[in-house]
């Protein structure tokens, strides 16, 4: 197994990286102007935090991979972003309640990653922070107003959390390597983020008139790499397109 | 130049003894260089022309978020798709106060929107064009933005407050995107040999249209001298294409690409390049819904607005929902 911190802020970079992507394919077709703006801007926070995050998963490997080649030049095996992230945009309403149940997530995760025994972790989280307060508040605000608004978009509500829920454990399973976190003091154990995540899923749940589903099941693979969704590699032929058809270019 | 053949009433311009006193003083602050505001008397034709024009230029920034948008998922470095992203999110912001500057006039975004969609009203004729390879980015950057600025800045003086105002915000963004237009252009021009003939090819494909951006020439035209009387319109079409081209050529020649007209050149009399027209029979096909892209460009407005239609009408209903809430509550 390689280095566990190298593995686990690949973790990290690769949620904001294939979130950030999936986010940006909104451009120019969001259904109003002011979402096009604020989708851009979520993106592009992530965008800057997986320039982070990798940058510094090449540093600790010290192979010299940057975070442009770890980026472009892995295949689907060895990315270790969390299952949710890399479904599908949907229709608007899947793509907030995915964002929605990642910043929350993300939110708690990062607070956590602020307090690190890593410097450079601790400081990467303190300016990821602000900007991921500002996606979960818009998050949540978009999934009560659109869970309450007419039927139809409840109805769509409730589907994309129906659809999107079963991702949702993945993100609070621990395994040898958050182990290997935790005993360093970098990263706090992802199954203590639960018990807060519930208390305000339920809490924005009932704000939105949405019901959560009643079986826990959770979908696993992508964290550790074991297995990813068919929707990760055909993400990665566009992504990674240029770079790998001409592989001596500089961009 | 986002707003291409603005018709204006097209009555020819008026003499200040010709005008009521009222026109005449509308006429004399303009002339004076002063600005009109939105509660200020304007005359008819005025209003109407400016929101042609506004409109058109704000349509054009939403439908020009679509050929650049097409590369953002396919950007092949983490930084060039955030400064993409981030160019792309400044033009849907220009759409924004370009929009809020047209309904000081008293037009709804809504209304404009509706013209957009069911092909009343036009949008830049450039953004008719495919962008098919990376360099594309470049070439859009470098040559489509860079001759919308030669007609914006000017704009900034234009006579309409509003306008004038969201143009000076507009033109800073705008030199940051051709500076990273021609970043790309030298990157590739400066690339492997994939990369230079990359190059070559957007700019063989972008030259004339991006020529055509200004307009057919409008020397004798009545609307635009009404316009340039009125200071919506501050220069001839051909005056800034020339100006367009006299910028352009020696860029292209340090970039060590090739401009696709071989009558491009400088001419040591007048101290302007020479060029060739563009294929203006292409210009009015365009213009007609027969460009390559027309048909897409249309498409995709009209299905994220179809899409959308059950996300705004949910947010709607939500905050009427809290507004009465509110006040069964007090």
């Amino acid at each position: 197994m390689s280095d566990p911190l190298f593995e686990y802020l690949c973790r990290l970079g690769d949620n904001t990286l294939v979130l950030g992507h999936r986010v940006s394919e909104w451009c120019g077709v969001a259904p109003v102007l002011e979402e096009d703006i604020a989708l851009a801007n979520v993106a592009l926070d992530l965008i800057g935090q997986t320039q982070l995050w990798l940058g510094l998963a090449g540093e600790v490997e010290g192979d010299g991979r940057d975070a442009d080649r770890l980026a472009f030049h892995r295949d689907v095996w060895d990315f270790r972003n969390v299952l949710l992230v890399e479904q599908p945009n949907g229709d608007f309403g899947q793509t907030m309640m995915r964002q929605f149940l990642f910043d929350t997530w993300h939110l708690s995760m990062l607070k956590a990653l602020a307090g690190s025994s890593h410097e450079q972790i601790a400081a990467i989280a303190e300016k990821s922070v602000k900007e991921v307060t500002y996606h979960l508040e818009r998050s949540t605000d978009t999934v009560i107003g659109l869970g309450d608004g007419t039927e139809e978009s409840h109805d769509r509500m409730q589907k994309a959390l129906d659809r999107l829920y079963p991702f949702v454990g993945e993100m609070f399973l621990s395994d040898d390597i958050d182990a290997a976190m935790v005993t360093q003091g970098i990263a706090p154990d992802p199954a203590s983020l639960r018990k807060a995540f519930d208390a305000q899923l339920d809490a924005v749940l009932a704000e939105a008139t949405l019901t959560k589903p009643a079986d826990d099941f959770a979908h696993k693979g992508g964290k550790t790499g074991a297995r990813h969704t068919e929707h990760l590699g055909h993400m990665l032929t566009q992504m990674q397109w240029l770079q790998r058809a001409y592989p001596d270019a500089s961009w | 130049m986002y707003a291409q053949m603005i018709k204006s009433t097209g009555q020819g311009v008026k003499s200040l003894d010709e005008m009521e006193p009222q026109e005449r003083a509308f006429q004399e602050r303009i002339d004076a260089g002063g600005k009109i505001e939105p509660k200020d008397w304007m005359p008819d034709g005025y209003r109407k022309n400016l929101i042609r024009q506004i409109g058109q230029h704000a349509h054009s920034e939403i439908v020009g978020q679509l050929p650049e948008g097409n590369w953002i998922t396919r950007a092949p470095t983490l930084e060039r798709k955030a400064i993409l992203l981030a160019k792309v999110q400044d033009e849907a912001g220009h759409g924004l106060y370009l929009y809020c500057a047209a309904e000081t006039l008293g037009v709804t975004r809504d209304d404009l929107t509706r013209d957009l969609l069911s092909g009343k009203m036009k949008y830049s004729s450039i953004f008719n064009y495919p962008t098919l390879t990376w360099a594309d980015m470049g070439a859009v950057g470098w040559l489509v933005d860079g001759a919308a600025i030669m007609n914006q800045v000017p704009l900034q003086r234009t006579s309409y407050g509003p306008y004038a105002r969201a143009m000076v915000r507009i033109c800073k963004e705008e030199s940051f995107h051709q500076r990273q237009g021609f970043d790309i252009m030298m990157k590739m021009a400066k690339g492997t040999d994939a990369q230079r003939k990359m190059a070559q090819d957007a700019l063989n494909r972008f030259w004339g249209p991006a020529l055509m951006m200004f307009g057919p020439s409008d020397a004798e035209s009545v609307h635009s001298a009404q316009s340039m009387a009125w200071k919506i319109k501050m220069n001839s079409n051909d005056e800034l294409r020339q100006k367009f081209v006299d910028q352009t050529a020696p860029q292209a020649e340090y970039l060590g690409l090739t401009i696709p007209d071989e009558t491009c050149k400088l001419n040591e009399e007048t101290g302007h390049y020479d060029f060739a027209q563009p294929d203006w029979d292409e210009f009015f096909d365009v213009l007609k819904g027969n460009g390559p892209c027309n048909t897409e460009r249309l498409e995709a407005r009209n299905k994220a607005w179809d899409d959308g239609r059950w996300v705004r009408e949910g947010l709607l209903a939500h905050a009427a929902k809290k507004r009465s809430a509110k006040m069964a509550a007090e």
